[in-house]
C-alpha cells in the first residue's frame, strides 16, 4: 500500500499485526438497561424509514480506531445513530455536543 | 444481473486495485490485502444486493458474488507453500487477467 491509502476501516482488519494473537473476547451478556434503550431508539427510527441497519453498521465501523475500542457495544450504535441523524439533517450537531 | 455469472469457477481474476475511501464516504466490502492481487475464481455464491449502496439506503441492485482463491505467501509473507486465502468477492471488483 502507498503512502496515500487510507487507514482500512475498523471491519477490515485482516492482516493487521495489531490484532495477531490475541485472545477472542467472549463477553456475550443480555443488553443491560442502557443497550436496551439505544436498541429501543434503533427500532423506533428504522420504522419511521430514517435509518436502516445497513446505515447503522457503516456508522458503526467508521468511528476512528482509538474511539472504536474505547467505546462500549451499544455506546457504538448510539454514536452511530447520533451520526447518522446528523447526516441526514434531523439533529443538529451542535445540540449532541 | 440477469446475465448470470460473468466468470466460471477456474477463471484467472484481478481484483481491482481501487481504493474509494480516498474519494469520500464510502463502506467497502473488498478487503484492501487483496486489492490489485490476482487470483481464481472457486465459485459463484449468488447475486446479493450490493452493500456498498445498502449503507447508504441508496438502491441497491444485486451483484453476483465469488468465492475467490489467492495464493497467501504474497499477501501475509508467512505459511507454507500451496497456502491459499479464500475470500467473498463482489463481481463488481473483479476483472479478467
Amino acid at each position: 500500500m502507498s503512502e496515500e491509502t487510507p487507514i482500512p476501516a475498523i471491519h477490515d482488519l485482516g492482516g493487521a499485526a495489531r490484532f495477531r494473537c490475541t485472545p477472542v473476547e467472549h463477553d456475550e451478556v443480555p443488553p443491560d438497561a442502557f443497550g436496551k434503550k439505544v436498541d429501543a431508539l434503533r427500532q423506533i427510527l428504522a420504522q419511521k424509514g430514517l435509518m436502516t441497519v445497513d446505515e447503522l453498521r457503516r456508522g458503526i465501523e467508521s468511528i476512528p480506531e482509538a474511539e472504536y475500542f474505547a467505546l462500549g457495544y451499544y455506546e457504538r450504535w448510539l454514536r452511530s445513530i447520533a451520526g447518522l441523524m446528523v447526516e441526514k439533517g434531523m439533529v443538529a450537531k451542535d445540540v449532541l455536543e | 444481473m440477469s446475465d448470470g455469472p460473468r466468470f466460471a469457477p477456474g477463471a484467472t481474476v484481478r481484483v481491482k486495485d481501487d481504493w474509494p475511501e480516498r474519494r469520500g464516504p464510502c463502506h467497502i466490502r473488498t478487503p484492501h490485502y487483496i486489492r490489485g492481487r490476482t487470483g481464481t475464481v472457486v465459485r459463484p455464491l449468488g447475486a446479493f444486493a450490493n452493500p456498498e449502496d445498502l449503507a447508504f439506503a441508496r438502491p441497491a441492485p444485486k451483484r453476483t458474488l465469488y468465492h475467490v482463491l489467492f495464493p497467501q505467501e504474497p499477501i501475509w509473507h508467512e505459511g507454507r507453500a500451496g497456502d491459499t486465502v479464500m475470500v467473498e468477492v463482489f463481481e463488481h471488483w473483479l476483472e479478467e487477467a
